[in-house]
């Protein structure tokens, strides 16, 4: 992508999206991009807990719009990958002072002043003043989606939105895909969210336990594991810094898809 | 040939469906009650009935469009 400022959104909550920004702010960082990662979501902080920094927090997102802390003072260096610092979002603050265009100052004085090479910003569930903030700096997005029902639904209201604001270079992360179920029919698809959002997908991350695990660790699961979400959240952070990176067969029995193959071919169509 | 028809096929119409009216900015109530008038209106050049009529939303490329498709006999 060509954006450096990324806002990862979804509208519904509970998609996935600070897991995901968590992955590949830590994936692309792991790559060698000097990474901040910022928690819009004032009031409900998140961020931290999943990246395992909580006990680290000193000052925080509010602190630093309203001038109480240097963007340097309150950004936490993660001390496992190099270059990989996180803005937590503030718990008790008024995020009536979160204020769209102070943000937008913010994100770019990190990445013009800051050296900065990328800023994901974590955006809060729902379309009101927390999502408009954090996608006001913003020049993509990725837009998280499950494959299912209300998570495709609220994600063509985001894109929608993302599209009004003139943010146009987005991507779909279609996450906790579950490939047995996309085999019998009982799961949307990859091309199935693709065909009705009409946006493309750069990250494909299968269901998987491992992501949990991490998280009540307080590890992030792409600087470990070699579980199939970690290594779909590094390749989506490959993708992201423009590498040409195949999607891959997501553990589906070679058998299972051969035989659908098969019958694809004799009936054709489904 | 005709399979089981599998959830997934389900959800995708639905969502295709109402997308189609969110993207509209318009409630599916609301065609419904559009339905009932323009029966009201054809009923007074025509016989028409009720079964059969359907009108509804479609996208064509960027555009979205209403469909009326009314049956004479």
């Amino acid at each position: 992508m060509r954006a450096r400022a990324i806002v990862v959104t979804s509208g519904k909550g509970g998609v996935g999206k600070t897991t995901t920004t968590a992955n590949l702010g830590a994936g692309l960082a792991k790559l060698g991009e000097k990474v901040a990662v910022i928690d819009v979501d004032v009031g409900l902080r998140n961020l931290d807990v999943v990246m395992g920094l909580e006990g680290r927090v000193v000052f925080d997102l509010i602190d630093v719009l309203e001038g109480r802390a240097k963007p340097r003072q309150a950004l936490i260096r993660d001390k496992r990958v190099e270059n990989l610092y996180l803005l937590p979002a503030s718990q008790t603050k008024d995020k009536e002072s979160l204020d769209p265009a102070r943000f937008q100052d913010l994100v770019r004085h990190l990445l013009e002043e800051e050296g900065f090479d990328r800023v994901l910003i974590d955006s809060p569930a729902g379309i009101e003043k927390g999502f408009q903030t954090a996608a006001a700096p913003a020049e993509g997005a990725l837009v998280v989606v499950n494959p299912e029902v209300s998570s495709v639904r609220d994600a063509d209201r985001i894109i929608g939105l993302l599209e009004a604001r003139e943010i146009r270079e987005n991507f779909l992360i279609i996450n906790r895909l579950r490939p047995r179920m996309v085999a019998r029919g009982d799961m949307l698809s990859v091309e199935d969210v693709v065909e009705i959002l009409g946006l493309k997908p750069i990250g494909i991350i299968p269901e998987d336990e491992q992501v949990l695990v991490s998280t009540n660790q307080g590890e992030v699961l792409v600087l470990k594991g070699t579980s199939p979400a970690a290594v779909a959240y590094l390749d989506t952070a490959r993708r992201l810094r423009g590498e040409e990176v195949p999607f891959r067969n997501l553990g589906l029995d070679s058998d299972a898809q051969g035989l659908l193959g098969v019958l694809r071919r004799l009936f054709g169509g489904r | 040939m005709r399979w089981r028809r599998k959830s997934k096929d389900w959800a995708k119409e639905r969502l295709k469906l109402v997308l189609a009216y969110d993207r509209a900015r318009l409630s599916p109530g609301l065609v419904e009650n559009l339905k009932r008038d323009l029966l009201e209106v054809l009923r007074r050049y025509f016989p028409a009935h009720e079964e059969g009529l359907s009108v509804a939303l479609e996208e064509r490329g960027e555009k979205m469009v209403l469909i009326a498709d009314i049956p004479l006999r």
